[in-house]
């Protein structure tokens, strides 16, 4: 008792030495709170200048434009051989040297610098150029090709003069041979528009890799797990809120639901790898499969927070409706689920955004795989989003795994294209939620 | 209600999808992921030059890649499985099993392992017993066997550089590990000589003795990398006295970060390769399912398509991007052409 008449006694004004140390506590406390939200912040920071600084780049594409006159002997012969592709090369090469020595650019360049200059991919575009209008055989054409992964490099700042000395793949007489062709327009640097559109490219192409086949992939994908989960997660959450008896039953399937949403997510590739494929043999690496299994993982997701905002809707709209002698199908359908909409899409496209950056379980199913052809929505042979495809996180951890260092450029720029995704669903629910919400 | 109709719908469509499980128009590879880069560079020639869709190429290592080619005969197994070693008897014993009777053996080439470290580092000519004498786990003195008390590599051999043993090796899971243990460190632990001590210590027991000389150091010394060549070269470019094993395409594509180690006074290249001067290659296979052929549209083409002069051979794409070409490629084109399977 002596201790409390103590601190009761002295002015209100002055601090005392308890009041001083809780006040000390409560600074410290903010000091804390502060410094981890500062150090998240950096973090975040650090990480996406090391994305941005290494990716941005991934935007652009240097491309080289010259005349190619391809004779009829010519597409012919090519035509006739083995290695198709190979012999046009041969012709672009030709058609770049010509090019060089009559506009006096050649400078120092030997014959094998000027080959090299070509990415391997201009010839499959000359290719299937041709075959579609054969009338331009013959003529001179104005071709703009890829530029080589190399000197694409140089005009992004990751093949300097420097490495360039080092590196068997390019020679400072190429280097020299991009400046003049550069300053006599020849040569470009522009937007990429064909990173977001081409289909992933083999170790010796970088430069003409894109995103189209995984944002496609992606694409299906997201398609599945909307259609598949959103309808089976709310009839799911209705039933469990509205309609089933509280006993131990549900209360068993609750705890069940809140623990499947905290799963590995690989393990949902596991049991797709068991069930999909080698149960149902639906087809490995398909988008079919690939949004089943992220079906799996979402509904959990979903269904708790349907279920949080069919909670949040209060009791008094359903009596309302019941009092007017709706049924109890009629106040749900009718009153409960439109005003629990915003919830609901909120809590899907936050869960659809978490499937689109999932990796683990496409390991399992087939889909981190060299895929060159678009997939079809639909084909006759293997039905809905039944060919094979990729997606874009494990496009990016494909790319992570190239010998030639143009793809970890393109594997930022993925990121980037990933996180821009990502930020945009995100804001929807934002948005969705901030324009539809209600507060009782 | 609208979303039950939807619900009903889309689980319908998922099943029909199911059920029309008809013939797929590509070839579907996967596989070592050391064969993952020649064998994309071929699908991609192959989709550009010829009227079958480009062959969809998985990776995941040459052990997985077989089991699945193993699991059966339909089209929802693969067609083709890479591998950096050759099927064992196991595995074909698996997949006769599974009913996959007909597998016709391919040799691409071979491929090359190199050691590489930071540019702005030291210099190495190193020999296999170098690598033993850095790497073991234990070595033998006395007639007993002592933990290895090599900490640089002037301690292994004197006219190597006094830098500090770190070495990223590839983990047990890649089939580069088995050429790694059999071509360097067992190679080492004979030329040492330290083989024979092993045997009279664990009294003649050749088999004790081989894996106590594939023993590698657990005390952080040495790093297993499980993941890729990019992990490696990451690992190397944090830690500029580390050493790495490469493959030497990847070298050949980051010569401005790597410098290459000589072994036995060979600098790796596809030439001392194909001349079978510089030690540490080994041979790159893929598997064809022959009772695929006919099926799936292109398989046969895909396959002959891969060994043709224009791409497997010395002056092909492949070789260009370090393979080192088969002199034997004519018997093995002759094989594909004929389905030769493997036992005829």
């Amino acid at each position: 008792m002596t201790d409390l008449s103590a601190s009761k006694s002295g002015s209100l004004l002055t601090e005392d030495k308890r009041t001083a140390k809780r006040n000390a506590a409560e600074k410290r406390f903010r000091a804390y709170g502060l410094g981890a939200i500062l150090l998240a912040c950096l973090m975040l920071v650090l990480l996406l200048i090391s994305i941005v600084t290494n990716g941005a780049s991934s935007f652009k594409q240097t491309y080289m434009a010259f005349p190619v006159t391809v004779s009829q002997e010519e597409f012919d012969a090519a035509e006739g051989s083995i290695l198709k592709t190979g012999a046009y090369n041969k012709m672009l090469q030709s058609a770049l040297m010509d090019y060089l020595v009559a506009n006096d650019l050649l400078g120092d360049a030997t014959e094998d610098d000027v080959k090299n200059m070509i990415s391997g991919e201009a010839a499959a575009d000359v290719r299937r150029m041709l075959l579609a209008n054969a009338d331009v055989i013959g003529t001179e054409i104005d071709f703009s090709l890829l530029a080589n992964g190399r000197i694409d490099g140089y005009f992004k700042g990751r093949v300097t003069r420097e490495t360039a000395a080092l590196d068997t793949k390019i020679t400072a007489a190429q280097l020299d041979l991009a400046d003049r062709m550069t300053e006599d327009g020849s040569m470009v640097t522009r937007f990429n528009w064909s990173f977001f559109t081409n289909p992933d490219a083999s170790v010796q192409r970088p430069e003409a890799a894109g995103l189209g086949v995984a944002i496609l992939g992606s694409l299906y994908m997201m398609a599945v797990v909307l259609c598949l989960a959103l309808p089976i997660g709310v009839a799911a959450s209705i039933y469990l809120e509205e309609f089933a008896k509280k006993n131990w039953v549900t209360d068993v399937i609750e705890v069940n639901i809140a623990n499947l949403a905290a799963v590995p997510s690989i393990v949902y590739g596991i049991l797709g790898l068991a069930i999909f494929i080698n149960f149902a043999e639906l087809h490995q690496s398909s988008p079919l499969v690939g949004g089943l299994v992220l079906t799996l993982m979402t509904l959990p997701t979903i269904i708790i927070s349907t279920r949080a905002s069919l909670k949040s809707i209060p009791p008094s709209i359903r009596d309302a409706a019941l009092g007017v002698g709706a049924s109890k199908m009629q106040s749900v359908f009718h009153h409960v689920l439109p005003l629990a909409a915003p919830g609901i899409l909120t809590g899907t496209i936050i869960g659809l955004a978490q499937a689109l950056g999932e990796t683990a379980p496409l390991l399992l199913i087939g889909m981190v795989a060299f895929v060159k052809e678009y997939p079809a929505a639909y084909s006759s042979e293997l039905g809905l989003f039944g060919e094979a495809s990729t997606a874009l996180p494990v496009q990016i951890f494909n790319w992570t795994t190239r010998s030639d260092p143009a793809f970890v450029e393109r594997a930022s720029g993925a990121i980037i294209t990933l996180l821009i995704f990502l930020l945009m669903m995100n804001a929807l629910a934002i948005f969705l939620r901030k324009k539809f919400e209600r507060r009782w | 209600m609208s979303f039950l109709k939807l619900s009903a719908s889309t689980l319908a469509i998922a099943t029909i999808s199911a059920t029309t499980a008809a013939a797929r128009d590509n070839v579907q590879v996967a596989g070592s992921s050391t064969v993952l880069p020649y064998a994309s560079i071929i699908a991609e020639f192959f989709g550009e030059n010829s009227d079958f869709p480009t062959p969809v190429v998985e990776s995941g290592g040459s052990s997985a890649g077989l089991k699945r080619f193993c699991e059966g005969v339909g089209e929802n197994t693969i067609d083709i499985a890479n591998a950096s070693r050759a099927i064992r008897d196991s595995e074909i014993a698996t997949c006769a099993e599974n009913g996959v009777t007909d597998i016709v053996e391919v040799r691409i080439g071979y491929d090359g392992i190199v050691f590489a470290s930071d540019i702005n580092g030291a210099e190495f000519a190193y020999t296999p017993s170098d690598w033993f004498l850095a790497l073991a786990a234990e070595l033998p003195v006395d007639g007993a066997m002592v933990a290895n008390p090599n900490t640089s590599w002037s301690e292994a051999n004197a006219d190597l550089p006094s830098q500090p043993i770190i070495a990223f090796i590839p983990g047990t899971k890649h089939g580069t590990r088995e050429v790694f243990e059999e071509k360097v460190l067992l190679q080492g632990c004979e030329d040492t000589g330290a083989f024979e001590a092993f045997m009279a210590i664990n009294g003649g027991d050749e088999d004790a003795a081989e894996s106590s000389c594939m023993a590698v150091r657990a005390d952080g010394l040495s790093v297993d990398i499980d993941g890729d060549y990019t992990e490696t070269l990451a690992r190397i470019e944090a830690d500029n006295n580390g050493i790495g094993v490469f493959g030497l395409s990847f070298y050949e594509n980051n010569t401005d970060k790597l410098q290459v180690a000589t072994m036995s006074d060979v600098v790796p290249s596809t030439e001392s390769i194909s001349t079978g001067e510089y030690p540490v290659s080994r041979p790159l296979y893929f598997y064809i399912k022959a009772q695929h052929v006919g099926t799936i549209p292109g398989l046969q083409e895909y396959a002959s398509f891969f060994v043709a002069d224009e791409l497997a051979g010395p002056d092909g794409p492949l070789a260009a991007y370090g393979l080192v070409s088969d002199p034997e490629l004519a018997a093995t084109q002759e094989a594909v052409a004929n389905l030769t399977t493997m036992g005829n």
